[in-house]
């Protein structure tokens, strides 16, 4: 640089670089006033409001992830809740089919009994009555058969209603006081 | 500085005898940077000289508002920084886009690489502006020394670096003034911890490096390194358009040399430019930094 000096001193057609001219000054100094100014007042502002959108946003964005999070824990909270009453409503309602099942159960054989009942008792009267047309039915048959049979062996004819019925009476009557002194003595022994 | 060996290439003794006052004339004109011994005349190689950065005026001649060729490019810089800014910066959205993404990228490194690395958020945010528009001032302004059809820094002439080296020298002044006069000016002066008797020898030293040499440091180095890096890039490539154009036969080759050579530093001057930029905005920081501190 010494170099460039002096001969910048010696040589008067080439300028000295060092010395400024004072156009090169005022421009330099219209160049640095113009991108100041712009830096200053636009870029530099809007890269700090830019900054800071960004920080809002992410701390915007963490407080939604927050919100989601505790959103999300409530559903789940919500499903268990609901999956338990749920559980609990289903086993009631089995409880509920099983004891209603052992009632319908217990009244269809209460029912399949009575009805048994009903029906045994209704043959058995079928079949008393039905004895009893028997005896009654045998009784005259028997009556006439006997004392047919009666008349043919005695030779005698037995025509004589009144008589015929108050012999076959006798008869039964006698029949019958056999059969129950047979009974008491049965009895009697038992 | 970085430039400042070179060797005078081969040919010159050859043309010497030829041309020998012309070339005495000529080493006159280009002495200033004393790089290349240069000859004049037709179909001679003609070398770059200090000249180039004092082209003709164009606007304004003989008022103190002269535009020569130079102040253009200036001009030009300067609405490059701006338009490449306003597009960054015109619609910020939080997602950025592609060109938001450049200038984003841009204005951090500035704001996180040098204001608030050295200063901290608080003072760095005060003096982010002045940072931010001495460091993309700088570096626009240097990159058009290798941008084609442009081919010089505008801050390779002394307006721009002396300005910013006052600009500089008055904001680290102002920022110790503003917090505290006594205690800037004593621990700029008097450093703490040296014993009061050797203040004789440095408190002038102190004095010298602080007030004196950092403007001019910051001035100089800025200056010189757009100054250089030019007289360099034309040297190369007009030696190659000598050798390729002019000389005869085997010197032809030296050509592609100078070639190579012109291509290398092209790409060497691009990392200057950021450099250089990012320097002179760090070196501004710094003397704020020391300017603000406490104790040194």
């Amino acid at each position: 640089m010494l170099h460039a000096v002096i001969a910048a001193a010696t040589e008067e057609a080439a300028p000295n670089p060092l010395i400024p001219a004072v156009y090169d000054i005022i421009w330099s100094a219209v160049c640095f006033a113009v991108i100041l100014f712009f830096f200053w007042k636009y870029a530099l502002p809007k890269m700090q409001k830019l900054l800071d959108d960004r920080a809002e946003a992410i701390e915007g964005n963490i407080a939604k992830a927050d919100d989601a999070q505790r959103k999300a824990e409530a559903a789940l909270e919500q499903y268990t809740a609901q999956l338990v009453g749920a559980r609990a409503e289903a086993g009631q309602i089995r409880d509920q089919a099983r004891t209603d099942g052992q009632r319908i159960v217990a009244e269809h054989k209460e029912q399949a009994t009575s009805e048994a009942n009903r029906i045994a008792a209704t043959a058995k009267t079928q079949i008393e009555a039905e004895r009893q047309a028997a005896v009654v039915s045998l009784r005259s048959e028997v009556g006439t058969l006997a004392i047919d049979l009666a008349s043919g062996v005695i030779g005698e004819s037995l025509t004589d209603d009144a008589k015929a019925s108050a012999i076959v009476d006798r008869f039964l009557a006698e029949l019958e006081a056999t059969e129950n002194t047979s009974n008491a003595s049965t009895a009697g022994k038992n | 500085m970085l430039y400042s060996v070179v060797n005078p290439p081969p040919f010159v003794d050859a043309r010497a005898e030829l041309t020998a006052p012309k070339q005495e004339k000529a080493l006159l004109e280009t002495a200033v940077n004393l790089l290349v011994p240069s000859a004049t005349g037709d179909g001679e190689f003609h070398g770059p000289s200090i000249n180039e950065f004092f082209p003709d005026v164009i606007f304004f001649a003989d008022t103190p508002f002269e535009i020569n060729r130079i102040i253009l490019i200036r001009f030009l810089s300067v609405a490059v920084l701006m338009l490449v800014f306003w597009l960054g910066t015109r619609r910020m959205k939080v997602i950025p886009t592609r060109m938001q993404s450049i200038a984003e990228m841009g204005l951090d490194f500035v704001r996180v690489n040098i204001a608030e690395d050295l200063l901290g958020k608080k003072d760095g945010r005060r003096f982010l502006p002045l940072l931010t528009t001495i460091f993309f001032m700088v570096l626009f302004m240097n990159i058009t020394g290798i941008i084609p059809f442009l081919n010089i820094a505008g801050t390779s002439v002394i307006g721009v670096p002396l300005l910013l080296g006052v600009i500089s020298y008055a904001t680290f002044i102002y920022a110790g003034v503003k917090k505290s006069p006594a205690k800037f000016f004593r621990n700029s002066l008097f450093p703490p911890g040296v014993p009061p008797a050797l203040y004789i020898i440095v408190t002038p030293i102190e004095f010298i490096s602080t007030f004196l040499v950092r403007p001019v440091t910051l001035t100089l180095r800025l200056m010189m390194n757009m100054i250089v890096g030019h007289l360099l890039l034309v040297l190369f490539f007009s030696a190659t358009q000598f050798f390729f154009f002019t000389a005869d036969g085997g010197f032809k080759l030296f050509g592609a040399g100078t070639l190579v050579f012109g291509f290398a530093f092209t790409l060497f001057e691009v990392l200057i430019a950021v450099l250089q930029a990012y320097i002179f905005a760090l070196l501004t920081a710094v003397y704020i930094q020391l300017a603000l501190a406490e104790e040194h």
